[in-house]
Parts: structure tokens; sequence; C-alpha cells
């Protein structure tokens, strides 16, 4: 029973430094793109906290819908504000650049 | 790092340090609340705690949270009548063939976490979530075309969530209980009724959500 | 060392601590849309923490019911914000608040 207290104390540990980082990550690195892509990754890990602390039912709908359905929504409306800053500076671009879906 | 944002760092961190210490040496008391919910489960209808507390002890909450979802979509579709999302065909058929493949499954998905939700982990958000989803892979795959029929059912599609929820409450209202208390006997078919129809409308509306507007035809 | 409970009560307060920086000191609206929902999580992970009662004993389950609501709800709240920061973005042909304050990273 001490062994496996320790195990789930390292997992705790390892847990919960990952989401910290994930987070702080996403919110300060200067590509958007990015930083978007980080925040999914953050939302499947806390999905695995909620698995962890025995909320199964708030760990499928974290997954599905703050990870998932979030992630997309953003990455859609960073598409289209690049987009359209595009449209707006340079009067000859084409719709479609890098990031269009 | 300018002295503006020096001083909301030091708040933060101040506030931060404020909360961690009061978490740190107070252990939280055991809460009655639970008690009473765990122990009134067998008369709520269903057999998954979590359920029984969001649709039967809870369920004021899980109305107005049905609300906020129609709310969404109406502030969303009040601003912004075309849709921000370009439907383009994609480049490659991988992801058209995939899916298809997956648009059944995810349907089939959707109806069990939704079924499976009255004893076990599950129910309707669960469900309505997978639906989103697949609305969202439909959505980006561009086969999504939607006919003028199926754009007149879209109203509907999202209200019936609410309609339902709220027809529930006043139908407990009329039968002289409070409102959405049900009575034992017929608990599990209201609950039943309320999650169906919520899971649609959940799943229309993250879909709506997603499209950021109204939903237009397939731009070539 | 502190129970599982305290560990990941000051998990979620960190982490609303980070996601309120982000939202008051960035001027992108898309970082700022992204600390709240960091914020978000870190109040969501502070209720089912004190919902958790061990491995051998039923969670409670009302911070459950109350987390589940407020995911959807969050959900929902970003969906009208980047609706709210599309259409600032069409109108004033930016998605900074403040574009005329010299910042010194590239956020």
């Amino acid at each position: 029973m001490g062994i496996t207290m320790t195990i789930i104390d390292l997992l705790d540990l390892v847990l919960i430094i990952t989401l910290l980082v994930c987070a702080w990550y996403a919110l300060t690195t200067p590509d958007l793109f990015n930083a978007v892509i980080i925040f999914i990754a953050f939302g499947l890990l806390v999905a695995l906290a909620w698995v962890r602390l025995q909320a199964p039912d708030v760990a499928m709908a974290e997954a599905a819908v703050g990870s998932g359905l979030t992630g997309a929504l953003l990455l859609s409306s960073l598409s289209a504000i690049r987009r359209l800053q595009l449209k707006q500076t340079d009067q000859h671009a084409s719709p479609d650049d890098a990031t269009a879906k | 790092m300018t002295a503006g944002r020096g001083f909301v760092l030091l708040l933060i961190v101040l506030l931060v340090l404020v909360l961690a210490g009061i978490i740190a040496l107070v252990t939280p008391d055991k809460a009655r609340l639970a008690d009473l919910a765990i122990a009134n489960v067998p008369q709520s209808g269903v057999l998954n705690p979590v359920t029984a507390v969001l649709l039967n002890f809870r369920g004021y909450d899980t109305l107005l949270e049905v609300a906020v979802l129609f709310l969404a979509i109406v502030g969303i579709w009040s601003m912004a009548r075309h849709a921000r999302v370009w439907i383009k065909i994609p480049d490659t058929p991988v992801l058209v063939v995939f899916v298809r493949l997956l648009l059944p499954l995810m349907v089939i998905a959707a109806g069990y976490l939704f079924w499976l939700g009255a004893d076990f982990p599950g129910g309707a958000f669960q469900g309505g979530a997978v639906l989103g989803g697949m609305g969202v892979l439909w959505v980006a795959a561009a086969l999504w075309q939607p006919p003028a029929s199926f754009r007149r059912l879209l109203r509907p599609l999202l209200s019936l969530g609410i309609l339902a929820f709220t027809t529930v409450a006043l139908l407990t209202l009329f039968m002289g209980y409070n409102l959405l208390q049900y009575p034992p006997a017929q608990a599990k078919t209201l609950i039943i009724i309320i999650e169906g129809a919520a899971v649609l409308s959940i799943g229309a509306t993250l879909t709506l959500l997603f499209i950021g507007g109204f939903p237009k035809k397939r731009e070539d | 060392m502190l129970e599982s409970t305290q560990l990941y009560a000051i998990a979620g307060i960190v982490l609303f601590g980070m996601g309120l920086y982000a939202l008051i000191v960035f001027p992108h609206l898309l970082r700022k849309i992204l600390g709240m929902n960091i914020m978000g999580t870190g109040v969501f992970m502070v209720f089912v923490a004190i919902g958790y009662r061990g491995l051998d004993e039923l969670p409670d389950p009302v911070p459950h019911a109350l987390v589940i609501t407020g995911i959807v709800v969050a959900v929902c709240a970003t969906g009208l914000a980047l609706a709210l920061a599309t259409q600032i973005g069409i109108k004033t042909g930016t998605a900074r608040l403040t574009p005329d304050v010299e910042e010194d990273d590239g956020s």
C-alpha cells in the first residue's frame, strides 16, 4: 500500500506540472496558432485530471466540449481574423492564406 | 516587463498565495449536501448520482443552462448573420472518406452515451457533445450542403431542448408539485424525455457555434 | 505532503491566476479569450478537487454536476466572445484592443 501511494503521488505531480507548463505556454507564446494547439492538448490533460479525481462524466464533457469544440472554435476564429486582416491590409490579397480551413 | 504588467503580476501572485494558503491550511469540511444527494438517488429514477443531481435535484440549473445554449445562438445570429466558416472542399480525399466512415459510428456512440447516462457515466451533455463534434466534422469536410427544407428545420431543432424542458417544468407545476419536482413513479420517463430533446438541441447548437452564423451553401 | 484535494485545488488556483494575468495584460482579443477559458478551467478544478473523497469512496456528485454545467456555459460564452471578436476584427481592422500602446513582446 505504501508503494501505491507514492506512484499516485508521482502521477499527480507530473500531471499538475505538465498542466501548468502547458497553460503558461499557451498564454505567453507569440504565435497564436501554436497557442491554440497547446490549449487543445491542455484540455485533454485536464480531462485526464478529471479521471484521476474520479469524475468520468466531467472528463467526457471536458474532452469533447471543453477541449475539442473550444479548440475548433478558436482555430476557426483565428483563421477568419487573419483572412479579414489580410483583406484589409492588402487590397490584392487572395482569400486562401496558409491557415484557411 | 513594463511597470503596469509588473504591478498586475504582483497583485495576482499575492491573490494566488492568499488563496492557496487558505486551501493548504484549512482542510475542507465534508459537505452534508453530498450525503443528502447520494441517499436520495434511488428515488430519483436514475442510478447515476451525477445524472440524478443534474436532472432531478438541481434540474433548475440545467434548465437555465439549456437556456444559455439557446441564448448563445440567438446572440451570434443577431450580430453575425453570415457564417464565419468558409466551406471549402478539402484537398485530400482522406478527410472525406474518414468522415463518411465515422459519422454513422458517431451517431451510434452519441445515442449510446445518452442512453447509458441513466445508470452509468454519460448522459445528455456527453451525447450531445459527440453529436456536436460530428456536426463540426461534417461541416469541415464540406459534406454538409443544407437544402432549404433542412434550414427550415434548423430553428425547431435548436429550440427543441429548451421547449421540452420548459414543458416538463410547467407540467410539474400544473400537477400540483413544486417546479421541476418529478413524481417518483414518472421521474425516469420525464428525465429521458428531457435528455432526448436536449441531446439533439445541444448537438445542433454546438455545430452552429462552430459555423458562427447562418449556415451557407457550399461555395465552389 | 498535501493530500490530493489540496494539491489539485492549489493547481486550480494557480491556473486561475495565470488566466487572470493573461486576460488583463495581453492586448490581443483571442489571447484574452484563451485566458478566460483557462480561468474557468482553474475554477472547475477547485470544484472537482473539493468533491474528491479518495480512491475508495464515492465522490460528491454535486460539484460534478455544477462543473458539467459550467463547461457547457463556458463554451457558449467562448462562442459568443469569438463572434464578437470577429465582428470587432471586421469593423476596426484589427483584433487587438490597444494598437497604439507600445508592447515589448510580439503578443
